[in-house]
């Protein structure tokens, strides 16, 4: 009785302190969470509302009727599966064109002293500082018929008829690449600073040689930034509508211009709505394919 | 009893009590909020139209720019609509107007008996005549350079670089002239089955020397100012205003393709009966000659041509000068309404091959 009667003593009063625990637990947990609330309200009204009315628009006809007729137009007309074709494949080699310049700027510049490292950076960010529209003008400027490279490349004799720089697929990636590079580049950066040097010297006190060692420790090490750049600038990319639309001539149409296309053509914009559908789709099974393909590289984190 | 001289705090005493006030007192005027394009385009709009028809009226003007008959649908779907005076293409008001996002024009308040044909519709009155014309660049060329659209076409005779319109509207009708359709049977063929896809079928002949697909007035007027195209369609005013800049461009009107702006009256504008007044106003000749000094568009009241306002040999290089006029096809609107959607998609289709 009496060691019963202790234990009903002891239980409400363990009681209380798991309760207390949890408790605060939870009062935590409600501060971090209203400490995000703002950032997560914002993204609410501004990504998730828009976003499921675009989703709703597109299932309605001219008289606001339930309709399929937006997806059916993209699956009859061979221009839209060609839009989107164009949109992905300009991505990927923007992408990888990034991958081959920034890789190797972000290791050399990781190399490098803290203070000629962070000079360096200014330059990679300059870009970031002037409007993408001046750039991609300043592109047209040096590449056009008359621009600066055709009239110096043929005043000094390299070839003899201005060559076609733009106006055309290689003029919109030009510029792509330009805009896109300090995305590829950033987190490159990051993720290679952190990377302890010891593990390197550790490798080569066991034999390896520096070509191996970077291969087998150095750029596994730096896969997580690889990826996180290479994710970034390929959605960045898919989206990309006054570069293609200056430097692409007419002949690079991406989603973007498309949309653009179709808001001004039909009435309502359910046409452009479904676009914009078709293309989120399509970018997150990539995204989602890209993750689980990756996961067993240790790419995008998951591995750590 | 003598009348009271007009006092400002009396002024405004009255204006609080709701007694209204007339144009006595500027400062309270009636205003209208107008909008166009921008560019040099509405700045001689503003100098020519605007300004002097508010003056007329005793009205103040808020002058706003867009960019597509879209901003005015996102307004209106709204049911925020801050526009009342709305500049634009003849085929988008058409279309506007079928939509139901246009006011009726009241044609009993706006005098159009001068007009030149076919320069008004229920929905909007012309303001301006333009031309889609072939330009060419003369460093290539020299003066006498391609003039008809079968020499267009020609890449024997013209070598040289193309630049065409990347939207459908005013590019199918140059593909069948070249293709030997007389101008008067354009539309006649445009509307028979297969049509479309004949003109479709010339563009796809010169696809290989387009070198740029343009999209906007800028663009072109650019295009040749840098010398990047050697021949390309476009807006005549664009050109004689890059002309002007130094561009080594000429024109023929030679198969142009005759077209119109105009202005209409957004749905449910906040000033829909002053707007009616003000279109009335600057579709005076007066004005409309005036305009004619800031861009070579002509003007679509015929009466502006008479009594020396506009100078007689600068007259002969404006798109609806007679001379003009009768060497061009005008754009036929309801075809626009009836098949731009199929005609844009082939033509898209054409574009991405």
């Amino acid at each position: 009785m009496t060691a019963a009667s202790a234990f009903d003593s002891a239980g409400p009063a363990g009681d209380d302190h798991a309760a207390g625990l949890r408790r605060d637990q939870w009062r935590e947990r409600m501060g971090l969470a209203s400490l995000a609330a703002p950032a997560l309200l914002l993204v609410t009204i501004t990504m998730l509302v828009p976003v499921g009315w675009l989703f709703g628009l597109s299932f309605l006809d001219d008289n606001g009727a339930l309709s399929l007729e937006h997806y059916r137009r993209m699956l009859a007309e061979p221009s839209y599966g060609r839009t989107f074709r164009t949109t992905f494949e300009i991505s990927f080699v923007t992408t990888l064109i990034c991958i081959l310049l920034g890789y190797p700027l972000a290791y050399f510049l990781s190399q490098l002293p803290r203070r000629a490292a962070n000079l360096c950076m200014i330059a990679v960010l300059l870009p970031f500082w002037t409007s993408l529209l001046v750039r991609t003008y300043a592109w047209l400027v040096l590449l056009q018929r008359s621009g600066l490279i055709n009239t110096w490349g043929m005043k000094l004799g390299l070839w003899s008829e201005p060559l076609q720089l733009v106006h055309n697929m290689g003029g919109t990636l030009i510029g792509m690449v330009h805009i896109m590079l300090p995305f590829m580049v950033l987190p490159l950066y990051g993720t290679m600073r952190a990377i302890d040097r010891n593990l390197l010297r550790a490798a080569a006190s066991l034999g390896s040689t520096p070509v191996h060692g970077f291969w087998t420790v150095f750029f596994p090490l730096s896969l997580p930034g690889l990826a996180a750049g290479a994710s970034l600038v390929f959605v960045l990319c898919l989206g990309f509508y006054v570069t293609p639309a200056m430097l692409g001539g007419g002949k690079v149409t991406m989603v973007s211009n498309r949309i653009a296309n179709d808001i001004e053509l039909f009435f309502n914009w359910g046409a452009a709505s479904a676009l914009g559908v078709v293309l989120l789709v399509i970018t997150l099974v990539v995204l989602v394919l890209a993750a689980r393909l990756s996961r067993g590289a240790g790419l995008f984190g998951a591995g750590h | 009893m003598p009348r009271q001289p007009i006092t400002p705090t009396k002024t405004a005493l009255a204006l609080v009590m709701g007694l209204g006030l007339s144009s006595a007192a500027p400062a309270w005027a009636q205003e209208l909020t107008v909008v166009s394009f921008g560019g040099s385009y509405q700045e001689g709009q503003s100098k020519a139209l605007f300004q002097p028809a508010a003056k007329a009226l005793g009205i103040k003007i808020k002058e706003e720019t867009y960019t597509s008959i879209a901003d005015l649908r996102l307004k209106v779907k709204a049911g925020a609509v801050t526009w009342d005076v709305v500049a634009s293409g003849s085929g988008s008001a058409a279309r506007a107007g079928a939509e139901g996002i246009l006011e009726k024009l009241d044609y009993k308040v706006i005098d159009t008996s001068n007009f030149l044909p076919g320069t008004k519709q229920d929905y909007c009155v012309g303001g301006d005549v333009f031309s889609t014309v072939l330009a060419w660049n003369t460093k290539t060329y020299g003066q006498n350079g391609p003039q008809s659209w079968a020499d267009f076409w020609d890449v024997k005779k013209f070598p040289g670089k193309r630049s065409y319109r990347k939207s459908v509207a005013g590019a199918l009708e140059p593909a069948l002239m070249a293709d030997g359709v007389p101008a008067d049977k354009v539309y006649e063929v445009l509307s028979q089955p297969g049509g479309i896809e004949r003109a479709i079928k010339k563009i796809r002949e010169l696809k290989p020397h387009i070198a740029v697909w343009w999209s906007s007035g800028a663009q072109h007027a650019q295009l040749m100012k840098d010398g990047e195209v050697d021949m390309i369609t476009g807006w005549n005013g664009r050109f004689d205003v890059a002309a002007k800049d130094g561009a080594k461009v000429a024109y023929t009107f030679n198969q142009g393709l005759l077209d119109y702006d105009c202005f209409a009256i957004a749905k449910g504008a906040p000033n829909k009966d002053l707007a009616m007044k003000f279109l009335a106003e600057i579709s005076k000749p007066q004005y409309q000659a005036e305009f004619t000094k800031y861009i070579t568009y002509g003007p679509t009241n015929k009466k502006a041509y008479e009594g020396g306002a506009i100078d007689a040999a600068y007259a002969k290089t404006l798109p609806s000068h007679p001379d003009n006029a009768g060497k061009q096809l005008t754009i036929d609107l309801d075809w626009y309404i009836k098949f731009e959607a199929q005609a844009s998609s082939a033509y898209q289709n054409m574009l991405t091959e």
